[in-house]
């Protein structure tokens, strides 16, 4: 039996009108991802990749690369143009876009799990840390308030946010805090599947590792599958083992992480980890 | 509106019921509907009324759609059927309508309309009970756009709506709801029950009547169709419960006119500050009064 939980297949995301020459004229080797006869801007374009269960694949590349449009695709934030995903779960192949809304709905809420950078994405400040975890429960229709408390509170717990702040508002906490409460949302309904987008750009680096830390602790207790975006080396090194090169929509580059990093082939690669030194 | 309201004479052509044939048969065409998808709430065109939209004209088209010269109408707003919105209600209908017999007895009703309760008589298959409505919209609270409640809706997502609900008992450790309780209909659509008060809300579940709701402004018509299944949101070790009228020895208060502790009260506090209660539905209490004085008689 393959081991296989996802598999993506000329996936891609234009933005805008879209003209013939769209493809032609955008990527690497044109230098840009606008198309200079429409000006639709080619997010991402024909990307191809598997990810295995319990592996972490990573995603890099400079700023507008395509990054994060990837994993929106396939957290079905944003509708691809083209392509194919298929996801593996329970022995069943769910062909991730024919999926009807409600359908993908209750993939994305049960099956997968999504930490932004930015935690305004990611969480509701309306309502309590707990409250948030809550939403999750609810949504996979778990309706026994006490149960919902215990699972709350022992998500918070493994992700070091004290129970005693399962009823505040995650608005007053310190931004890794604010993380670990989405990596507690995330995970609330044991997906197999987590998509990390940037979850440590702009936090103190004692944070930083403190965070890639608990993930790497999660994916060796629960055999979780993850796909981290990043423009940081260090994260892609510490965590990935396969790794994605994007720019200008493109993947152009990929294979095991230290390869791709030591590969002097790979001139972008090495100007990304050049600029990181 | 002005109690003294008279259309004007030339106008004596209008039609049976104000609204002309083509509006009404209109408002009935959606009341079909809203019985086919119960809960669903079915956008119709709510046409200007003679008063200002907020007083009920969404319940007052709908009863002038479906009044006929045979029919009994009662009039309620704050389970009373003699306050001043109920009593031109009732004026504006006896004035459109010839014929219509009016009524304050529940049971003698083959329509009622009701703002703010349901009758304490259980009410039968041959009876509508409209209600109006001023947010017809339950999820509204949760999401401000309409397009998208209307997805949520279509997938039965409540989750947003069981969260509060979540918050509110972490708060305050009981669900605070008092009015406009957030029921399920068939395990789909969950409605606003408009302002009845949580009391009411497990007489809407298996009801024998039709119930209708109506909301002017928000130009929707949904349903409650006979026999339907209607359960408030909650959790399952968290149940459902309806106001409790009992005072601080734990005894159930009774209506201070009829004596009633069966029914919804109403809490009185005159100008010494003195606490008393009445039933809310004055019909109710009054035949109740009625029934204990031919008894005292016999
Ligand atoms: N809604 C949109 N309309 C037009 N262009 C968009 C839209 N969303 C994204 N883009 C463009 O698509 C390209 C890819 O964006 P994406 O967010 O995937 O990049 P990224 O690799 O995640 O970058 P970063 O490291 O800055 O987060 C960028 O040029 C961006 O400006
Ligand atoms: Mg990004
Ligand atoms: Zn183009
Ligand atoms: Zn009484």
């Amino acid at each position: 039996m393959s081991n296989k939980i996802l598999s993506v297949r000329g996936l891609s995301r234009i933005h805008g009108e879209q003209c013939p020459l769209c493809i032609s004229s955008t990527g690497p080797e044109h230098d840009t991802n606008i198309c200079p006869h429409c000006g639709s801007v080619v997010a991402a374009h024909d990307v191809n990749f598997d990810l295995y269960r319990g592996e972490i694949l990573g995603i890099i590349g400079e700023s507008g690369s395509g990054k994060s449009s990837t994993v929106k695709m396939l957290y079905f934030d944003e509708e691809p143009t083209a392509g194919s995903a298929t996801f593996y779960d329970g022995g069943v192949q769910h062909d991730m876009f024919a999926l009807n809304a409600a359908q993908q709905r209750s993939m994305r809420n049960k099956r997968f799990g999504m930490v932004y950078q930015n935690p305004h994405l990611g969480l509701n400040f309306q309502i309590s840390a707990g409250g948030n975890i809550a939403e999750r429960l609810l949504m996979s229709d778990l309706r026994h308030y006490e149960e919902i408390r215990t699972r709350a509170g022992d998500l918070l717990a493994r992700t070091e946010v004290s129970r005693a702040r399962m009823d505040k508002n995650p608005k007053t906490f310190s931004g890794g805090m604010q993380q670990r409460v989405q990596i507690a949302k995330a995970l609330a309904t044991q997906p197999p599947l987590l998509f990390l987008d940037e979850v440590t750009t702009g936090l103190d680096l004692s944070v930083q590792a403190a965070i890639l830390d608990l993930i790497l602790e999660i994916q060796h207790e629960l055999g979780t599958a993850m796909i981290v975006v990043t423009h940081d080396l260090g994260v892609i090194r510490l965590l990935a083992g396969r790794t994605l090169v994007m720019k200008h929509g493109r993947v152009i580059g990929s294979g095991l992480t230290d390869q791709i990093l030591e590969d002097p082939q790979h001139a972008y690669t090495q100007r990304l980890v050049a600029s990181a030194l | 509106m002005n109690a003294h309201y008279e259309l004007p004479l030339e106008d004596a052509g209008y039609s049976f019921g104000f609204l002309d044939e083509y509006a009404k048969k209109e408002v009935r065409r959606c009341i079909l509907k809203a019985i086919a998808i119960p809960g669903y709430q079915t956008p119709y065109a709510s046409r200007e009324m003679p008063m200002g939209r907020g007083f009920g004209t969404g319940g007052l088209q709908l009863t002038l759609s479906l009044i006929g010269a045979d029919d009994t109408l009662k009039v309620i707003d704050q389970g009373s059927d003699d306050s001043v919105n109920a009593v031109n209600l009732r004026q504006f209908v006896q004035l459109t309508c010839p014929g219509v017999a009016v009524t304050e007895k529940t049971q003698e009703a083959t329509l009622i309309q009701s703002r703010h309760r349901i009758p304490e008589k259980m009410l039968t298959e041959q009876q509508i009970l409209v209600l109006q409505v001023p947010y017809p919209d339950a999820l509204v609270v949760v999401e401000p756009s309409e397009a998208r409640r209307k997805v949520m809706h279509g997938e039965a997502d409540y989750s947003r709506l069981l969260v509060k609900l979540y918050e509110d008992v972490v708060r305050f450790d009981e669900i605070t709801i008092s009015h406009r309780y957030p029921t399920r209909l068939n395990g789909h659509y969950v409605i606003d029950p408009s302002p009845i008060p949580r009391w009411d809300v497990p007489r809407l579940h298996q009801s024998p009547a039709l119930v209708l709701l109506g909301a002017g402004r928000e130009k929707k018509i949904y349903a409650v169709p006979p026999y339907t299944v209607a359960e408030p949101l909650v959790f399952d070790d968290i149940a459902f419960r309806v106001e409790d009228f009992r005072d601080a020895n734990g005894q159930r208060i009774a209506c201070r006119c009829c004596g009633s502790t069966v029914s919804f009260l109403d809490e009185l506090i005159d100008d010494a500050g003195n606490v008393t209660h009445q039933c809310s539905d004055s019909s109710y209490c009054e035949e109740e009064q009625e029934t204990i004085s031919a008894r005292k008689q016999a």
